[in-house]
């Protein structure tokens, strides 16, 4: 299960660095189209992604953006600032 | 409205304590060009922008250093957790432990405590860029030193990748400026 939550944390850092990117280079490109169509891709992608880990770990954004199952699983530990050479994450 | 999303936004899994190290980064937790000025200071300056590119970019910016933050914070956190009373000694982190014991507190390792006069939010739009353009370069700056000052490779690694998204925002920020003299050249002749 960790070595799940870790590959699909990966996948989603990686996906997100993109449509993150492309969104401050939106910012200041608001016209360009090639850069719209990468970011609109990268968004069906990130979506699956974050659907995935949901529905294995529970919410990954707090106040209503992912579906939880009992007993509550947003208080689950790890936390990202946690890290245990010993136990991994 | 902001959000959490619980992961960071890059990985920081240390595994050597280094009580000494962790003095040196907490300059970029609570220091003169650290992650949470950064952050505070574009996400007060976003009120006064005037066209929609520059409120956009102050905003994500703003928030995107609130990430940083957390990774700082996460690297301080961890190369304390594990320290040794000997450690800490022996790093001059004696003072430290004295007020904090291993916590993490946005100030510098030195004790300077957070304060807004590190950042200026001036209601003048190109004179507050000209202020986040040298604030990235300080951050960039401030990084090259930390990776001076690191020997380990957990440590050196996530500060190369936040030196490089300094380099990134500064490129942001330029893009920016361009656009706010071309908006008050069109708005104003003085
Ligand atoms: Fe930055």
């Amino acid at each position: 299960m960790t070595g799940l939550r870790e590959s699909l944390l990966n996948q989603i850092r990686a996906v997100e660095f993109a449509t993150l990117e492309l969104n401050l280079f939106l910012n200041s490109h608001p016209d360009n189209q090639h850069a719209l169509r990468d970011y609109n891709n990268h968004v069906r992608q990130l979506m699956a992604l974050k659907n995935e880990y949901e529905r294995n770990f529970g919410p990954l954004i707090n106040f209503g953006f992912g579906y939880s199952r009992c007993p509550w699983q947003w208080i689950n530990d790890p936390w990202p600032w946690e890290y245990d050479s010993g136990r991994g994450y | 409205m902001w959000l959490y999303e619980k992961k960071l936004q890059y990985p920081v899994r240390i595994k050597k304590p280094n009580p000494q190290m962790a003095m040196y980064i907490l300059s970029q937790f609570g220091g003169p060009d650290g992650e949470l000025a950064a952050s505070l200071r574009y996400l007060s300056q976003r009120h006064h922008m005037p066209i929609p590119e520059a409120k956009a970019m102050l905003n994500d910016i703003g928030t995107e250093e609130l990430a940083h933050f957390e990774m700082i914070g996460a690297m301080v956190h961890q190369l304390m957790k594990n320290a040794s009373l000997e450690q800490i000694k022996a790093a001059g982190a004696g003072t430290w432990y004295t007020d904090h014991d291993r916590a993490t507190w946005p100030g510098t390792g030195t004790g300077v405590p957070f304060t807004a006069s590190y950042i200026m939010s001036k209601g003048d739009p190109i004179a507050d860029l000209y202020e986040d353009l040298a604030a990235e370069q300080k951050a960039r700056a401030t990084y090259e030193h930390l990776i001076d000052l690191a020997d380990d490779p957990d440590v050196i690694d996530p500060l190369r990748w936040l030196r490089e998204r300094e380099v990134v925002h500064f490129q942001r920020f330029g893009e920016i400026l361009m656009k706010l003299q071309e908006h008050r050249d069109r708005k104003h002749v003085f």
